[in-house]
């Protein structure tokens, strides 16, 4: 496969990649810029964000691409599962999280011949 | 404080934001790149070309649907559409951010510049470390992290896309595992506003859920339709306290 060489690559990109994420993140800027730091309007905007990256992360776990695209689903929600239980159980820190849900994985997928 | 002071205590800010590379979020989006590195030189798409992109798109999901269009053919127009479809969820993003980040000297024109390296990796970072600086120290803050890490993942880029070598499988999956259960960790870790407990937990389920309903907008919807009932139920809750106190 063979893409464009030249400044037509190079523009494509600034104007399908570049222009197509700053535009939102300018309107960000403008929109953050409004809001006061106490105000309901930006604890609704928090919460939007939130839930967005929580979307993210959903679907990070659940379709994942690449190698784990062929591991279990219960495997992952296990993993995560138990690197929950860690975290409440042992003062909530984040890095007893990730180790706990990492290493069930790791774990799993030896396991499961991987 | 004297002008020189203040200078030098946002070069030292600037300066502490720059150490953020060495901290695991950084660490796991540097690994997050090796894996891009992979699929732009099985694309073949020449190395310069994908340094230019690293610097100039920055959001990973976004340069992986740009790859996508461009491999299919994909016109000008509708690689714009997708790359925007998918990048409207840094608006609420940065929206959120910017009223942490400003002192009311900050102008427009530099936050709007340091927008910019506004990602996933660099919110959950700001979100998490910015209320420790000084709120006028924070923009310095920020450009350091922000700048550092856009600058040593196009280097990354430049020297590991000539050197794309597999990962064993069971690495190659714990590592690309470690992206959501940091960002997790992180978000609930650092919530020091009870809506960001209730709008993760929505999220959790609207992302999965809309992508079952309408999978093109399935990041948007999850966003707004789960971001604002979480909005409505911890205000309602929080009402209910206050009459009740």
């Amino acid at each position: 496969m063979t893409w464009h060489d030249g400044w037509w690559a190079y523009a494509f990109i600034a104007i399908a990649g570049w222009l197509a994420t700053d535009i939102w993140r300018w309107l960000g800027v403008i929109a953050g810029n409004k809001l006061r730091d106490d105000s309901e309007a930006l604890n609704w905007v928090r919460a939007v964000a939130t839930a967005l990256v929580a979307a993210v992360i959903a679907k990070l776990i659940l379709y994942p691409t690449g190698v784990l695209e062929q591991s279990p689903l219960w495997l992952r929600v296990g993993s995560v599962a138990l690197g929950a239980a860690a975290f409440f159980l042992f003062g909530r820190k984040p890095a007893v999280g990730i180790a706990s849900a990492i290493a069930c994985l790791a774990a799993g997928l030896w396991w499961l011949g991987f | 404080m004297t002008k020189e002071d203040d200078e030098q205590s946002s070069l030292a800010w600037f300066g502490k934001g720059m150490r953020g590379i060495f901290s695991l979020p950084a660490f796991i989006l540097m690994l997050s790149f090796v894996g891009f590195c992979s699929l732009t030189a099985q694309a073949g798409i020449p190395v310069e070309q994908v340094v230019f992109m690293v610097g100039m798109v920055w959001a990973l999901p976004a340069k992986v649907i740009l790859v996508s269009s461009m491999m299919s053919g994909a016109g000008l127009a509708t690689a714009f559409l997708a790359v925007s479809l998918s990048s409207v969820r840094l608006m609420p993003m940065v929206a959120a951010l910017i009223p942490e980040l400003r002192s009311p000297r900050t102008p427009t024109w530099l936050l709007l510049f340091l927008s910019h390296f506004v990602a996933i990796t660099a919110w959950v970072f700001a979100m998490e470390k910015v209320p420790q600086v000084p709120r006028e120290r924070r923009v310095a803050f920020f450009a350091g992290f922000g700048i550092t890490l856009v600058v040593a993942n196009m280097l990354l880029v430049a020297v590991v896309y000539h050197f794309v070598a597999d990962f064993p499988p069971i690495v190659a999956g714990c590592l690309f595992f470690l992206t959501p259960v940091y960002f997790l960790a992180s978000i609930w870790h650092s919530a020091r506003h009870p809506v960001v407990y209730v709008a993760l937990l929505f999220g959790l389920i609207g992302g999965p859920l809309f992508y079952w309903l309408l999978p093109e907008f399935d990041i948007l919807l999850a966003g707004l339709v789960g971001g604002t009932l979480a909005w409505f139920v911890e205000r309602l809750w929080r009402l209910r306290k206050e009459v009740g106190a």
